[in-house]
Order: structure tokens, then sequence, then C-alpha cells
């Protein structure tokens, strides 16, 4: 291999040649491997919709990054409630940690064991309120076949709630169908609900649930920040994005002409030429000022 | 010597110590990593809870954490912190393998070395061509390739396709498809490039070598006067390359195999007739006479051709 060493010189310069072959060629494999490698990266961020993390995992792309797929969690979980994914059966990457509500919901452990035998914090150890978790929330989803919204008392859901109550509860409405019944509507609040899937589970219809847990990226809009509920917040006025007039004294305030007074010939006095322009009907007393 | 290099790979070595001893370390190997999957399958399979998790992080009697520190550093790379058990964990094994050799987890621990042991046997058994021969330093790249995608994707990204953990938590946890990545490095084995995947390739056994490349415990090849050039050290070594410098090396060189892509295996110290290798440390100074001067330029190069 080494053998000949008193042709030193000779050999250099094919060397480097040899050199820069092999680099580009491992180089160029690597690349290709790392972009298959990334292409399974990028999937597996994708994580299906009725898969759902343990309590306190957190967000996905996080989750990734975290999880060494030990299985620690799905061990001290008491109730068998937590599974990791199979490669080609489950959606999620495989050896991650999940659930199926529909099959076994969480329980809501008080002291958390899955989280606590987290190694690495992929499950978040500040969560220490199992009612705080977030694994996702409820969504009545069928209200065509749900026995509730159809006007009977089933309340499965309600009942079986551990945050009942809170987290859903039965709002009753008329039911227009009959005229003179009620229909107790079983409605989620995404402040309370905890995604544990309970609600799903015990859902008294045959196969799929009419009620189920969704992650919050689908289940949850988020209202612009301008938008303000009025009953909640008596104050209509929204910093910075929407101001009162600052009016003037002058002619009557609901003048749509000159709410804050114009002068000829100040700024921003409408072209009288231009569609729309108009020519104010009356002149301000005074110096007015800067309407608007 | 050409008589004996004819004999099947240990015969000689049967024939002197019988196959008992002739296979120590082999049957050995094979029942630490039995023990070691064994550990893992006590719970799911009889309840016996010892250990609980897998090869990618563990539980001892609810005390004791083991973390693979490959996957730690790729959660750091990641950009994730994590808590300390994980990294307690990864200490642990860290000093654990650095002591007794990083690659010792490949060839006592990995449940995919039977895997490509097998491989090879079967490759040997139908008189293969040894194939795509990747450079020895490939899987540098490949471990630089997975720390690079880490980083970019915010990901563990070996953990989307290694075997070793598709395999280990396969069997404690289910394995789904995950088999099709172990058939897949035994083919790539057999067919396209004789111990291809743990010898060039495999990032977990690269990383581990770097983490363990000055252990303690070593392979020693302090019998060399006696080495009759049989080969057979050579014919069973999965990184053969590390042989020579220990068992050609003159009287100045250690006998000690120092290559970091040594896995400790023993299989040398096995098939070895006149009893050359054996275990030692890497403190030994017993003195290794070189070997004999031989006739030297004929023989040379056809050494030289099977040994690389």
């Amino acid at each position: 291999m080494s053998a000949n060493k008193p042709a030193k010189a000779k050999p250099k310069p094919i060397d480097r040649r040899r050199f820069l072959q092999d680099t580009a060629r491992a180089a160029a494999g690597c690349a290709v491997a790392g972009m298959a490698i990334s292409h399974l990266a990028t999937d597996a961020r994708a994580l299906p919709a009725r898969a759902i993390r343990p309590p306190g995992a957190l967000p996905e792309d996080d989750f990734l990054a975290a999880c060494i797929r030990c299985g620690l969690c799905a061990r001290d979980c008491p109730y068998d409630t937590l599974k990791l994914a199979e490669l080609g059966f489950d959606g999620p990457a495989t050896g991650t940690p999940y659930f199926t509500a529909r099959d076994i919901p969480c329980e809501m452990c008080d002291d958390i064991p899955c989280v606590v035998a987290c190694p690495t914090g992929a499950l978040d150890h500040s969560l220490t309120n199992i009612d705080d978790a977030d694994m996702g929330i409820a969504v009545l989803i069928d209200q065509e076949r749900c026995l509730n919204a159809l006007g009977l008392r089933c309340d499965v859901c309600y009942r079986v709630c551990p945050v009942i109550d809170e987290a859903i509860t039965l709002e009753r409405r008329h039911n227009e169908r009959s005229g003179h019944h009620a229909i107790f509507m079983p409605t989620v609040h995404s402040d309370a609900c905890t995604g544990c899937g309970k609600c799903e589970k015990s859902c008294v219809l045959p196969g799929e649930s009419a009620i189920k847990v969704l992650p919050r990226r689908i289940a949850t809009a988020e209202a612009a920040e301008h938008y303000k509920l009025g009953w909640e917040d008596r104050n209509p006025l929204v910093d910075e994005i929407i101001d009162l007039p600052d009016r003037l004294p002058g002619p009557g305030t609901d003048n749509l002409v000159a709410p804050g007074g114009y002068l000829p010939g100040t700024e921003g006095l409408p072209d009288p030429n231009m569609d729309g322009g108009f020519t104010p009907t009356f002149k301000l007393p005074g110096t007015g000022g800067t309407g608007q | 010597m050409s008589a004996k290099t004819k004999l099947p790979v240990g015969q000689e070595a049967i024939q002197d110590k019988g196959w008992l001893k002739a296979h120590k370390y082999l049957l050995l190997r094979r029942a630490s990593q039995m023990f070691f999957l064994g550990l893992f399958l006590l719970g799911p399979w009889f309840g016996l809870w010892w250990v609980k998790g897998n090869l990618a992080g563990s539980l001892t009697f609810d005390v004791l954490p083991l973390t693979d520190p490959f996957v730690l550093v790729q959660m750091l790379v990641a950009q994730h912190w994590p808590e300390m058990t994980a990294i307690t964990g990864a200490v642990i094994v860290a000093v654990a393998y650095a002591l007794i050799g990083g690659r010792v987890y490949c060839s006592w621990v990995c449940p995919i070395n039977p895997v490509t042991d097998g491989a090879h046997w079967l490759h040997d058994k139908l008189g293969l061509a040894k194939g795509w021969q990747p450079k020895r330093n490939t899987r540098y790249w490949v471990l630089g390739m997975v720390l690079v995608v880490s980083m970019l994707t915010g990901t563990i990204a070996w953990e989307f396709v290694n075997p070793i953990s598709m395999l280990h938590r396969g069997l404690i946890f289910g394995m789904g498809f995950a088999w099709a990545f172990v058939l897949a490095v035994f083919l790539f084995d057999l067919f396209v490039s004789r111990r291809g995947w743990c010898g060039h390739l495999c990032p977990v056994g690269a990383f581990y070598g770097l983490l363990g490349a000055r252990p303690v415990l070593r392979v020693s090849a302090t019998e060399r006067a006696a080495c009759d050039d049989c080969m057979d050290c050579f014919a069973v070594c999965p990184e053969m390359h590390v042989i020579t410098p220990a068992l050609r090396g003159s009287e100045d060189d250690t006998p000690i195999i120092t290559s970091q892509d040594c896995t400790n295996c023993g299989r040398c110290i096995d098939v070895c007739a006149p009893q050359v290798f054996r275990f030692t440390t890497a403190f030994d100074t017993t003195p290794a006479p070189a070997r004999a001067a031989r006739p030297a330029s004929p023989k040379k190069p056809s050494k030289a051709s099977r040994a690389a």
C-alpha cells in the first residue's frame, strides 16, 4: 500500500486527482442520501390529524428534534393508551408515541407518568397539572348524526368528560323540527378541553365517533387581531389600528361632508372636479384645523 | 503455508484447540447480543420490567438511565436541549464505550451485527465477489451528512432510517414494515458490498468508533512471532485493515491493534491456531518480538492483495 516510497514525486498529482475524485464521489453520494432522509423528515412533520401525541408533547417540529423514540412513555402509561408508530401501518414518524382516541383515550392520570418517564423533554416536564394538557380539541364533527343534535338525550360525551361542564357543556336550544322540544347541544370549549379523547371513545355511534379530537392547528381558527367582541370588551377601540376622529367644534357631528371641518385650500380637501369630489356647502367659522 | 491457506478458515484452530475454544468469542458475542436484546424483551414477553425502552434510551431497574450518545448528539445539533436524564444516560454510555472500545457496541450489542454476519456467511458460502467496496472513510462522510441533515431539518435524522433501531425497537415494540430496512441491509451486504454496511457506511459505528478511539481494552498480536501466515485472521476480521500494523509490525511497533475501527470482536483470537492474539489493555507493554524475516519479495504482493 505504502510500498513505493522512493517514487514519491510521481504519484503526487495522481493522488490529488484521486483525492478530489473520491471527495466528490463521497460528497455526491451523501447529498443524494441526505436529500432522501430530509424528505423523510419533512414527510414526518405532516402528523396525521387522527394521531394524537401524548400530553405535554412539544409542537411537532420540536418534537421530532427531541423524541428519541425510546418508548418509555408508552411503557409507563398504565392504560396502554400510548403506542409507538409502526412503519407502514401508522402515520406518525416511525417509533414515535401517539394514541388513537377511539381505541384507547388518555385517562389523564394526575401524576402524568408518561411525561415523567420522558428522558429528553419531548414531553414537556413543565406540564404538572394534567388539566393544562393540550393534546388536541374535541370537535362535534357530525352534527347530523350526533344523537343529542337530533334532539335525544344521549349526553354520553358530556358525562364522561374529565373536565365536565368546562370542556363540554350542553347548550340548550329550540328544536325546530318538533317545534316544542329542546336540543341539548354538546358544545366544546377550547380553553378547557385537553384533547384526552374520552368523549370520542365513548360516543355511542357505531364505527366513527360523532365527536372527534383534532389537533389544535386544525380545530381552531385564529381571530384577527383587530376583532373585538363588544360584549366582552366595552372599549371598541383597538390601539393604533382604529382611532376615533378628533373632532373640532363645528357643524353637527353627523354632517358627513365635514366631520372635522374643511377650509378651502386646505390640503386634503376633495377636488370638486374629480369623480366623487365635492365642494363643501358651507365654510367653517374660525381657523378650524386639522380634521382627522 | 500455501497449503494452510487452502484449508477452510479456522480449521487448524479447531483441530488444535477444539471447536468450542475456536469459537469462544463468537459464541460469547452471540450470547452477549442475545443478552442485551433479551434484557429488553423480558418486559414485553415475560412481564419482568427490569429494563424498559430500547437502545436509543432505556431505564434499568427504574434508576439507571441510558441514552444513545449518537442520538443525543443529533438532538443537540437539531437544537433541542434535553432533560438531565438523557444527558446523564448518554454520558454513562459514552464513558463505558470510551473505556472498552467504541465499536464493542457494534460487535457485542448491536442487533444488526448477526444480520450482517449472516449475510457475510452466506456471501462466503455462495462464493460471491466482494462487490462494491466504498472507502473506509465513507462512514465519516455519512456521519457528517447525518449531522448536517439533523441540523437543517431540526430532527434526529438518522432515526428515520436507522436499521438498528428499526430492528431493535421493532422486536420490542412492534415491527410494522421496519423489517424491510433490515432486509435491505442484509441484501446490501450479501449482493452489493461485502461487509459493506457495518464496515463502510454505518454512521452509528463511525460515531462509536470515534467515541472510543483510545480504549483501555484492546486486542494485541502479542505472539506475532508465532504467526504462520495462514491468513485466517484476515479472513474473519470485519475490519481487516486493522490487523496489519500490529501483526506485521516491526520490533518497535506495538503489537496492540490501535485502530478505532477494530470492534474488539475477538474472532481473530478464535481462529488463530498459534494463538497469536489475545485481549489485553492499552497499557500492556509486554515485549512482542516481531516475526522473523520472511523470504520477502515474492510473497508480499499476494499478502497485500488478500489483506486489502
